[in-house]
């Protein structure tokens, strides 16, 4: 195979100590904060007065809109990689037509991206 | 050694997280399990040497896709209580379909234990290029049409999910911040030379 594993070793470091510092915090909050626990301490607290019903309710489409908004551009970033990467191994010809084939597909994005900020898309109300 | 002790914690945790997707009763946990999936299957890709897919399941899937599943799951508002008592009324058809791709998957294991020789690594290339520089090397010229179709897709997706559920309510109150620095003192305020004992009116 010509997959050397050891290149990852950084990656492996990095998620080894998220996981020991997210772990070793709440391992630590609870070996050494103080609990006594009763039953108004652990109940939901609403300033004054019962909780009415779940936190879950329904939200503004909004919100799903700019995360719709947000994967378009995602995609079109994940496209940009390859591209970056390749262009310059490439002989000179094959590597301007690539170029501006990126760029019409860019063109294409931006269209799109003038019309959601003309139209508000991006705005909050 | 090292390749195999990694594919098999992926893996064991794909299957468990996997499973735990439908098994956990909040299904915003079943969510977060959900990507927990993704980033164990962005692993194994990494092990096959898909390192370009794999990076793109954690851009996509993780960053993008699963958040969307979030928002359905909290705009949806539904009551699991009301929602388990039509359950097995499903359960016939549900079960025939787990049924057919249970099938499914144990022919496909078959077919490729069976295959004597099969690559295991499909995703070598030759040449000692990356996966992502394979890709890059062919889309944007030889795979010029399907990549320009892609961008009109997106397109076509960014339209079509502002008309669908972009809508302004009126009468909102906004800030408008060219009117408000464009504003002349002329405009705004005015001297009012007001004789004593005698009011405004």
């Amino acid at each position: 195979m010509g997959l050397d594993l050891t290149d990852y070793l950084p990656i492996v470091i990095f998620f080894a100590i998220a996981l020991v510092m997210g772990a070793g915090f709440l391992i630590a909050a609870w070996v050494v904060a103080p609990k006594s626990p009763d039953k108004e301490k652990v109940s939901a607290y609403e300033c004054g007065f019962n909780a009415f019903d779940d936190a879950r309710m329904k939200f503004d489409v909004r919100f799903y809109l700019v995360s719709i908004l947000f994967i378009i551009f995602d995609l079109e970033v994940a496209f940009l990689f390859p591209w970056a990467i390749t262009l310059t191994d490439m002989p000179t010809e094959t590597a301007q037509f690539a170029f501006w084939s990126m760029m019409a597909f860019l063109g294409v994005l931006t269209v799109g991206f003038i019309y959601e900020w003309k139209k508000g898309a991006l705005e909050w109300e | 050694m090292l390749a195999a002790i990694a594919f098999y914690v992926l893996a064991a945790v794909a299957v468990i997280s996997a499973f735990a997707v439908i098994a956990a009763r909040n299904p915003v946990h079943s969510v977060l399990f959900l990507i927990l999936t993704f980033f164990t299957a962005a692993g194994l890709f990494v092990l096959l040497g898909a390192e370009f897919l794999a990076m793109l399941l954690v851009v996509v899937y993780v960053g993008a896709v699963a958040v969307l599943f979030l928002f359905v799951v909290m705009m949806l508002d539904v009551d699991f209580a009301e929602l388990k008592q039509g359950f097995l009324s499903y359960m016939p058809v549900g079960a025939l379909v787990a049924a057919v791709l249970l099938a499914e998957l144990v022919l496909v294991a078959f077919a490729a234990s069976g295959a004597r020789g099969a690559p295991l690594a499909i995703a070598e290339t030759s040449g000692g290029v990356t996966n992502a520089e394979a890709i890059g090397l062919v889309l944007y010229t030889e795979y010029l049409l399907a990549f320009q179709l892609a961008g009109l897709v997106l397109l076509v997706a960014m339209i079509g999910a502002i008309v669908l559920t972009l809508r302004h309510r009126p009468g909102v109150k906004k800030q408008d911040i060219s009117a408000q620095v464009g504003r002349r003192r002329s405009e705004a305020v005015e001297l009012k030379d007001i004789r004593p004992g005698q009011g405004l009116g």
